[in-house]
């Protein structure tokens, strides 16, 4: 996502207003708003949002120490601690699915690396000036979050100047190594979050920087979809899985919060959030803080609320599934676009989509459902406009289902 | 209540702990010194050994898979003619991490190449030239290859060329015909096993039973994959390490899953199939980890006739081009396994 802007921020929080004001009541709406906000952007600018208007619990119940990791990633976090218990680490790439707790992970790590200075940070709009070639110099911007001890950044949000940022990162922190009182170099962790959206030519180039300047500091990868990262790269890192937690687990971070939070959480709906988070910790956290703010005192029966962008997507999948015409697709398109002008992510919508579709149909279509969705899905990635491909997923769709209806009733 | 002055003394002492120790790699620690330590490629090591006792090399082409010695063999053979003095002088070692586009072959390696030779040294053979090294030129565009090429002719009384390479057929034609061509091969377990031994020993490893084959199994005779893999399970595990610590940093994924998936295919339940799909991939398997391992247990598996194989590992083979040109991985995960389904729970007509 391109969260690097407060100001892109406060415009898509209008934006998102006016797509889903008719439909929540109005004294849970900023909260939803946020939720169903920061679900979708995750890292970088989650933080922003949340230190700018309102802590959420996903960040005020982030373990701080790798001690605190006690019900989610307690193992990975017993390996970290030999890791680094003298001082020093290689380069790391944590990867898994989203939510399973990564960068809580590699914060945590940090800090039992230097002690709490590693959670004073501050964040920055950075502007690098870096010679492309001989002749043209460019500028990159790029928000920074930084302690006396590392930095971290989402160079995605550079796009296609990515590569000159991630060289041009790494040299800087070489000039400014720490120096310790004996007169020590010593090194600085730079922390790179969605790396696997990493243009090949910046990966490369990490590869090159990373063997350069290895004394001077460590990189921590992180990644949602390992294979995107390039071999090269990854055989320079120790790799360290992390699994999504169970539902089990999940459970235990959710009685812990409402205990800090001096709430009593009925075991029925905690185990309902569970569920429903899919293996998701952000999700459920997320979902919980939506039941605490639409409902106090918890009712067991109470219903756990989907996040507004998915129910609007679980009224299209219906709309779909109701009518196949080129009216319908029409009406349908111009929902899909509300969707993507409000910057939730496509291949997002083609799995929600899917998902919604596939619980209503038999087997054979389902088949259908995920042979197609995979196949435009791909295309998407190949070709530029969201819209042309989820579109021809549905009309697609919308083909196959109409004539198996027809044979069906013939 | 001076908090502040506490936090900056807790700051640093974590600081002064905090030192730059640098860590040499393992697989450069434990590389073999001389080409006669370089293991299991015989033919390989006793042709240079003879061509190394007239001083007189050929360009030569180093090629095979990753991890077999050809880096190793490069290097000890420079060790051996020039000392480690001169070597500094004498040798250019470039690999895929510096640049090597066509400029940099017409500015440096130009330089390098064209510049005359000094004295030797005592103590070691010193032939007459100096010795470049182009590691991985597998990723060497043609364009550069070309230039190089030229570079070959004018310069071969005072240089000569070692390249190195994953595929032969990577590097153009007039450079592979230029050069004595020495194939390397993976290496095999009892290679593997030894070397790997002496390394443990050499840092105090405690390997349990299965450590080693499981070393042999993920890392496929390349032997740096071994080797890295034990020195990320040391550092993460502590010395005392085993079979799954081992395909835990490999980031295998346990066979009985592997199998019960192909199980849930072959029993047409896609629901059950598509459910144990998505948890594997929640549990952070990257998707091409899992279809590489359901295709490799497809084709040894005997619930399936040859042709259901043929066309499940048609599809696989599609769906890791997607995979690397950025599709989504859970919607190709299951399609994949929706083919896999479909095609188990449709017997074929004959
Ligand atoms: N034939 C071999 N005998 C002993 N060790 C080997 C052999 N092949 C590879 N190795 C080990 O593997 C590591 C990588 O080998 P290298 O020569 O760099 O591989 P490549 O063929 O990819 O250049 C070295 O550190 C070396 O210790
Ligand atoms: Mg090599």
């Amino acid at each position: 996502m391109h969260g690097g802007n407060i100001f892109v921020c406060v415009f898509l929080f209008f934006r998102l207003f006016r797509l889903f004001a008719l439909r929540a009541n109005f004294s849970s709406l900023s909260l939803l708003l946020l939720l169903c906000f920061s679900i979708i952007t995750k890292n970088t600018s989650q933080n922003l949002i949340s230190s700018y208007i309102m802590s959420l619990w996903v960040d005020k119940y982030r373990p701080i120490e790798l001690n605190q990791c006690e019900h989610v990633n307690a193992s990975v976090a017993n390996h970290l601690k030999e890791l680094v218990k003298d001082g020093d680490c290689p380069h790391l790439l944590f990867y898994g699915p989203s939510g399973s707790g990564k960068k809580s992970l590699v914060l945590a790590l940090l800090s039992t690396i230097f002690g709490p200075g590693a959670h004073k940070t501050k964040v920055e709009q950075k502007t690098w000036k870096i010679d492309a070639t001989s002749t043209r110099k460019i500028e990159v911007d790029l928000m920074t979050q930084s302690s006396n001890y590392h930095i971290e950044i989402n160079p995605s949000d550079a796009g296609y100047k990515d590569r000159y940022v991630v060289q041009e990162v790494i040299k800087e922190m070489a000039r400014s190594r720490p120096i310790d009182a004996q007169g020590n170099a010593g090194y600085k962790i730079l922390v790179l979050t969605e790396c696997d959206k990493l243009s090949k030519e910046a990966q490369h180039g990490l590869r090159r920087t990373m063997e350069k300047y290895s004394s001077a500091c460590r990189l921590i990868l992180i990644a949602d979809s390992v294979n995107r990262v390039l071999e090269a790269v990854r055989s320079r890192c120790l790799p360290v899985r992390v699994a999504a937690p169970r539902a089990e687990d999940i459970e235990k971070v959710l009685y812990d919060i409402a205990a800090k939070e001096k709430l009593t959480l009925p075991p029925q709906l905690c185990s309902k959030v569970a569920v429903f988070a899919k293996r998701d910790l952000r999700r459920a956290i997320l979902a919980l803080e939506a039941c605490r703010v639409a409902n106090y005192p918890f009712k067991e029966t109470q219903s756990v609320q989907t996040t507004d962008w998915e129910l609007y997507i679980a009224q299209i999948a219906a709309e779909i599934l109701a009518e196949q015409s080129p009216k319908r697709l029409l009406q349908v398109r111009g929902r899909i676009y509300e969707l993507l002008v409000n910057c939730i992510p496509p291949t997002l919508i083609f799995q929600t989509l899917c998902f919604y579709l596939s619980k209503r149909l038999d087997d054979e279509m389902k088949h259908e459902v995920i042979r197609w969705a995979a196949q435009f899905e791909h295309k998407l990635q190949l070709g530029s406009k969201a819209i042309i491909h989820i579109e021809a997923f549905i009309a697609q769709f919308m083909a196959t289902y109409k004539r198996k209806l027809i044979s069906a009733f013939a | 209540m001076g908090g502040e002055e506490e936090q900056m003394d807790v700051d640093h002492q974590h600081h002064a702990h905090v030192q730059a120790k640098k860590k040499e790699p393992w697989v450069d620690k434990y590389r073999p010194k001389k080409v006669s330590d370089v293991a299991y490629q015989t033919e390989v090591v006793s042709a240079l050994e003879k061509a190394m006792e007239t001083h007189n090399l050929p360009h030569m082409l180093f090629y095979g898979p990753p991890g077999t010695g050809k880096t190793t063999c490069a290097l000890a053979i420079c060790k051996q003619l020039y000392g480690p003095e001169l070597g500094k002088k004498r040798v250019l070692e470039l690999n895929a991490s510096d640049e090597r586009g066509i400029s940099v072959v017409r500015g440096k390696i130009k330089s390098f190449a064209s510049t005359t030779v000094g004295e030797g040294v005592p103590g070691y053979p010193c032939p007459p030239y100096k010795i470049l090294i182009l590691d991985e030129a597998d990723s060497m565009t043609n364009d550069a290859q070309s230039a190089l090429r030229r570079m070959m002719e004018t310069y071969s009384r005072v240089t000569r060329f070692f390249i190195l390479c994953n595929y032969v057929s990577k590097i153009i034609d007039p450079i592979s015909s230029r050069c004595a061509k020495f194939r390397f091969k993976s290496l095999d377990g009892g290679t593997m096993h030894e070397r790997i031994n002496f390394i443990a020993k050499g840092e105090n490893l405690q390997l349990a039973e299965g450590t080693l084959q499981a070393l042999e199994h993920v890392s496929a005779g390349d032997m740096r994959k071994a080797i890295t893999l034990l020195q990320s399970a040391a550092s993460l595990f502590g010395p005392e390490l085993t079979g799954d610590r081992i395909r835990e940093v490999a980031g295998v994924i346990p066979d009985e899953k592997i199998e019960e998936l192909l199980q849930l295919c072959v029993a047409g339940d896609s629901q059950k199939s598509q459910a144990l799909a998505e948890d594997i991939l929640k549990d952070g398997f990257p998707c091409l980890q899992i279809l590489e391992q359901f295709g490799y247990y497809l084709a040894d598996s005997d619930l399936l006739e040859d042709e259901m194989k043929a066309e499940i590992c048609l599809k696989l083979g599609e769906v890791e081009k997607k995979l690397v040109d950025g599709a989504d991985e859970w919607l190709q995960l299951s399609h994949c396994i929706s083919i896999a389904t479909i095609v188990c729970s449709t017997k074929p007509e004959k």
